[in-house]
């Protein structure tokens, strides 16, 4: 018992030593090893390990159609599937220079923003979850199942639709979609003040997140972190405002900028976020035009050969793709630029000299799929 | 700015770029000896203000190896394409730009594990995806797999 207390307790508290978080742990939301340096409880520094989820979906891209990789693009980020195929649909028709009917455009949009609730939505409950309240995880799952049995009914699949395809969508709207859009925004504007009476006004919450993980506004730039998280900072990066596309040039809504540079900041662009977009859906919902729901494409698609590259906006921040094309049906080499994948590179500068617990709730600030990293 | 005067303030920097043909944006190679210069000058430059990395990406063209940075200035909203290109494909290397963009440390390391490319003066230049132990670099056009790749 001596021996104990004689310890000399400043040399233990000065050591530096690693620990394992993941590759399987609760926080991360999949397979990501991060190895962190403490020092007592205060994070030194720490390394992302990836890979775990590395599926080689470029490699695989070189062999496929372009209708093919839209299938792939679903699996990337799985939460924005309907975002990533957008992507790869916009390519397609700015290199071929097709115009896709108005109807089409509508559809996409609103798609897109549902795609964008329900992310938020699964990141909301998994938040709160990570910082222990597991109540949120039940409400937000909740909420979510009514996004997802909207696209069952008029995609055939819940989760990875691959509802777009080059030149329009698959199929027509459902008749009940108009209906169960409004009635489910109609519930969920209710259901949200429960989210902020939870978790946004709470006491425990805000001494969480607030002063939490700072990121200023030139590192989130420099490291290229975009979307909610880069917002959080003050940093207007909105690919729906910049360069805008579908419908979203000719929708009012705001790009929701916060300043406080910390996990609470990036959490209340998220919660801002989902009541813009019920208000984009709100716009477009009860204006759908009649018309084609495809353009006319050829059965075989060439892209002429040449450089492409195409932005829009994912629910974790900016999708990027490259493609170069060699005239050829299958890409010659696609890129895609992931946001998970820049923002991750952010969290060991600012976990820096943070309490491990405070680790848990940076990392769920900035939302990563982990998948999304891998590709 | 727009591509014209854009294209003739990097002439100024750097004389001999080549302009590649690119409907969306201006791109440019230069040479890889006058990469780091012009990355610094492209980030520090008030009127260019290029603060934005937003894609790094390598590419197999069959002879040479690339590097293709998409830039993109958060204050003057311009873009731009720069390229880098060798014809060595046993130790291809360029300079890192991740002093300029602390995104690219990432990005370069990804590029090195799919391609090879090695980034001289980079932090922590190791494999990012794949094992160490790993042979070869899938996303060069010869890298060759019979058993996990299957030819149809």
């Amino acid at each position: 018992m001596k021996e104990i207390i004689n310890l000399p307790v400043s040399k233990i508290e000065e050591e530096e030593y690693h620990i394992n978080m993941g590759p399987q742990h609760p926080s991360t939301h999949g397979v990501l090893r991060l190895v962190v340096s403490l020092q007592g409880e205060i994070v030194k520094s720490l390394k992302p390990h990836c890979g775990y989820i590395h599926r080689g979906i470029e490699k695989m891209c070189e062999k496929d159609t372009y209708p093919q990789v839209i299938h792939l693009t679903d699996r990337i980020d799985y939460l924005s599937a309907h975002i990533n195929n957008h992507a790869v649909c916009l390519l397609v028709e700015k290199a071929l220079e097709i115009d896709v009917p108005e109807r089409v455009k509508y559809i996409r949009t609103i798609m897109d923003e549902l795609a964008r609730i329900q992310s938020h939505q699964l990141w909301w409950s998994s938040f709160g979850m990570d910082l222990g309240g597991l109540t949120c995880f039940f409400y937000g799952l909740r909420d979510r199942e009514m996004i997802l049995d909207i696209w069952e009914e008029t995609t055939g699949s819940r989760f990875l639709q691959s509802y777009n395809c080059p030149g329009g969508v698959m199929q027509d709207i459902h008749p009940n979609f108009q209906k169960r859009v409004h009635s489910f925004i109609k519930t969920f504007k209710k259901k949200i003040k429960d989210y902020d009476r939870i978790l946004s006004g709470n006491v425990i919450f805000e001494q969480r997140s607030q002063g939490v993980g700072m990121l200023s506004k030139e590192d989130a730039i420099s490291y290229g972190v975009t979307g909610p998280s880069g917002r959080g900072s003050g940093w207007s990066c909105d690919v729906r405002k910049n360069e805008p596309y579908s419908m979203y040039g000719q929708v009012h809504f705001n790009e929701v900028l916060r300043y406080g540079c910390d996990t609470y900041s990036r959490y209340m662009v998220r919660m801002q976020e989902m009541h813009e977009s019920m208000n984009i859906i709100e716009q477009l919902i009860d204006n759908i035009p009649s018309g084609d729901y495809s353009a006319k494409m050829k059965a075989v698609i060439k892209l002429p050969a040449g450089e492409y590259y195409q932005k829009v906006e994912s629910a974790r921040g900016e999708l990027g793709l490259y493609v170069v094309s060699d005239g050829n049906k299958t890409p010659y080499r696609m890129k895609f630029r992931t946001p998970s994948f820049s923002n991750l590179s952010v969290l060991d500068h600012i976990s820096r000299d943070m309490k491990i617990a405070d680790l848990v709730a940076i990392g769920a600030s900035l939302d990563l799929v982990i998948p999304d990293i891998d590709r | 700015m727009d591509n014209d005067s854009l294209k003739a303030r990097i002439l100024e920097i750097v004389p001999d770029v080549q302009q590649e043909e690119n409907k969306q944006y201006l791109t440019l190679v230069v040479p890889a000896g006058r990469l780091h210069d012009l990355a610094g000058e492209l980030r520090n430059t008030p009127d260019l203000g290029f603060d934005f990395l937003f894609c790094l990406s390598g590419v197999d063209y069959g002879k040479q190896l690339a590097v293709v940075y998409h830039l993109n200035s958060t204050a003057h909203k311009h873009s731009i394409v720069i390229k880098v290109k060798t014809d060595d494909r046993v130790n291809p290397a360029f300079d890192t730009v991740c002093d300029i963009w602390r995104t690219a440390e990432f990005h370069e390391r990804e590029t090195y594990d799919m391609f090879g490319i090695r980034f001289n003066n980079h932090p922590d230049l190791r494999r990012i995806f794949l094992d160490e132990e790993w042979k070869g670099y899938p996303l060069r056009k010869d890298y060759a797999d019979e058993v996990n790749i299957v030819e149809f």
